[in-house]
């Protein structure tokens, strides 16, 4: 039984132009005490993605597939059934801290809202305590407002809110944006650290190859509302198959290697506009190894890739 | 509380109240408020009740201005300076016990139409709208008819006559905090719309309401003066409106009786600027896009 599974999750936003798909069929496992990572451009999909986890996406979101969270399906469960979940079975680390807090209530307060909605612990104050001791923050902090912490300190505030209620799974949206890169890798370095102890699960979402490679188990790559490559982490990282991929991990320089110095980095044009995604394979206009059959043929992930040029 | 908290509180205050201390306009207005207010409190204790008696008045009718009678007297002979102090006490107490209810209805029907969306938030916001375009003094009018004359009723009916504006800004500034993306936390761990409302919209959009109730006050004491002139509110009352009224029904306009008609009009005037003064400094004060500190 995994913990979380996506089986062919759709995602369209309807709009005046009609229904504009951001995801378009991903089906993903995240079992126990394991860290899946998502990487892709902006506007792949991969925040859509992770707010159908909770089903937080506006009202003009479709969703289709299966949303299996401890093999209950998230997507058509009742609205109390569906409160209930949120937070205490699955929690989020949202991206921006500052504005993810209440800047008129101390953070101690703000912990202890999904304690207190939950009914999770008898003595509130003393396990809002305990948490910010997880996270790194003495105790005393409980009374401090938003304003007065550092970016790092607002990021393990949000990280132990999410912890509060002990869930399952924990969906870390971005949590490293805007923050540099020694407290990047302590908030990284703390949140797996959290995870693999408390036997979680947790989908950490992001733009940096680099990042994911070091801090998951496995890794699956969007662009353009699907999944075009996923495996273990490090096998991505090291000798990426997908095109796509390639172009990805070859925009994060690595010290020490020459070959890589020399190779070309980037990757022309811009991710397509997910109300006109190209025929065939979504990336071909911007692939570097497209051939004709690519505008038309429809390509399958096989393998944990999705390119027909790759094994072919 | 915590020792921290009331500590914090007190330097907030502190704050403040050297910011304020610098607003002139603020300050004047809230020194003639002061004076009003004290006026108020104190004219039972300091006003004999055979004073306001018309039975044992003691003065000439229409006697002007003298050292027994500071403002003359009225139409039977009651002195008007006391007249004048007794009406401070119940023009203020109906401004603002109507404005409290103005706020009331108008921040939950403000919150409740930014919250909701759908059918619920279009009747909320359609009734606010009707309530603004409605001329107000033939439906207040209309209600103070219908409820009968008294000073309870005045404060209803006045307060469920000028929320609209209130409940407009409130859902403004409501929708703008709904934004937010601590709201979406708080709908991601679990929380339901009662929880939304008071521990997140509501915080947020105090400060607005504070300063929206000063400006409101005055516009509501005005209010109260027009009913009680056109004779809706408690003809017992001698309320600032209630002796225009009065003034106009027993002819101190032709007698040339100016000690009767200018003090009730000037003090509705006075009161009136000194709650806008303080409602404009606190807004200036309160307004965190001007905030300096």
């Amino acid at each position: 039984m995994s913990l979380l599974e996506f089986r062919d999750v759709t995602v369209d936003y309807a709009s005046a132009e009609g229904p504009i798909p951001a995801v378009r069929g991903v089906t993903l496992l995240v079992e126990r005490g394991e860290v899946l990572g998502i990487a892709g451009e902006s506007g792949c999909g991969k925040s859509t993605l992770a707010a159908t986890v909770l089903r937080l996406l506006p009202e003009n979101a479709a969703i289709g597939g299966e949303m299996l969270l401890d093999d209950v399906d998230v997507l058509t469960m009742k609205w109390g059934k569906l409160r209930s979940v949120r937070w205490a079975e699955a929690a989020i680390v949202f991206q921006g801290a500052l504005h993810a807090l209440n800047p008129v209530q101390s953070i101690g307060d703000q912990i202890a809202e999904p304690i207190r909605l939950h009914k999770t612990a008898k003595d509130v104050d003393a396990r809002v305590a305990q948490l910010l001791m997880q996270v790194g923050l003495p105790a005393s902090r409980a009374k401090s407002y938003p304003h007065q912490l550092s970016g790092g300190q607002r990021q393990r505030v949000m990280i132990a809110m999410a912890l509060a209620c002990s869930p399952d799974l924990i969906v870390a949206d971005e949590p490293t944006t805007a923050l540099d890169v020694m407290v990047l890798a302590q908030v990284l370095d703390l949140l797996t650290g959290l995870v693999r102890d408390l036997g979680m699960g947790m989908v950490l979402i992001s733009h940096d190859l680099g990042v994911l490679g070091t801090t998951c188990d496995r890794i699956a790559v969007m662009y353009a509302g699907q999944v075009v490559e996923t495996g273990a982490a490090l096998e991505i990282f090291d000798h990426p198959k997908h095109p796509y991929t390639k172009a990805l991990a070859g925009a994060f320089p690595r010290v020490g290697d020459p070959a890589a110095r020399y190779a070309p980095v980037g990757l022309p044009g811009d991710p397509p506009y997910p109300g006109d995604i190209p025929a065939g394979c979504a990336f071909h206009p911007r692939c570097p190894i497209a051939v004709d059959e690519c505008t038309s043929a429809s390509v399958a992930l096989v393998d944990g890739v999705r390119c027909i040029r790759v094994g072919a | 509380m915590s020792r921290v908290a009331t500590q914090r509180r007190k330097a907030a205050f502190g704050r403040f109240w050297t910011t304020y201390r610098h607003d002139r306009a603020g300050m004047a207005g809230l020194i003639i408020l002061v004076f009003f207010v004290l006026v108020a409190i104190l004219a039972p204790i300091l006003i004999p009740d055979d004073a306001l008696d018309v039975t044992k008045a003691d003065g000439e009718r229409f006697d002007g201005p003298s050292l027994a009678y500071p403002l003359g007297t009225d139409d039977s002979g009651r002195s008007l300076i006391l007249l004048l102090a007794y009406g401070t006490r119940i023009s203020l107490t109906v401004g603002i016990a109507a404005t409290l209810v103005a706020m009331i209805i108008g921040t939950a029907v403000g919150i409740m139409a930014g919250h909701f969306r759908g059918p619920g938030s279009h009747v909320l916001v359609g009734a606010t709208d009707w309530f603004l375009v409605i001329p107000f003094l033939p439906l207040a009018i209309v209600l103070a008819t219908v409820l009968g004359p008294s000073t309870l009723n005045l404060i209803i009916v006045i307060g469920i006559t000028s929320w609209a504006g209130t409940a407009r800004l409130i859902r403004a500034q409501t929708l703008s905090i709904e934004e937010r993306p601590y709201i979406e936390r708080s709908k991601a761990l679990g929380a339901g719309n009662w929880h939304q409302m008071t521990r997140h919209v509501l915080p947020n959009v105090l400060p607005l309401v504070l300063a929206n109730t000063t400006l409101t006050v005055a516009i509501v004491i005005l209010s109260e003066t027009t009913l009680s002139f056109l004779g809706l509110g408690d003809p017992l009352a001698p309320s600032w409106g209630a002796l225009l009224d009065r003034a106009f029904s027993s002819g101190a306009v032709s007698r040339g009786a100016w000690w009767f008609v200018l003090p009730p009009g000037i003090c509705v005037v006075l009161v009136v600027l000194a709650f806008t003064l303080v409602g404009r400094a606190l807004e200036r004060i309160l307004d965190p896009r001007g905030a300096t500190a």
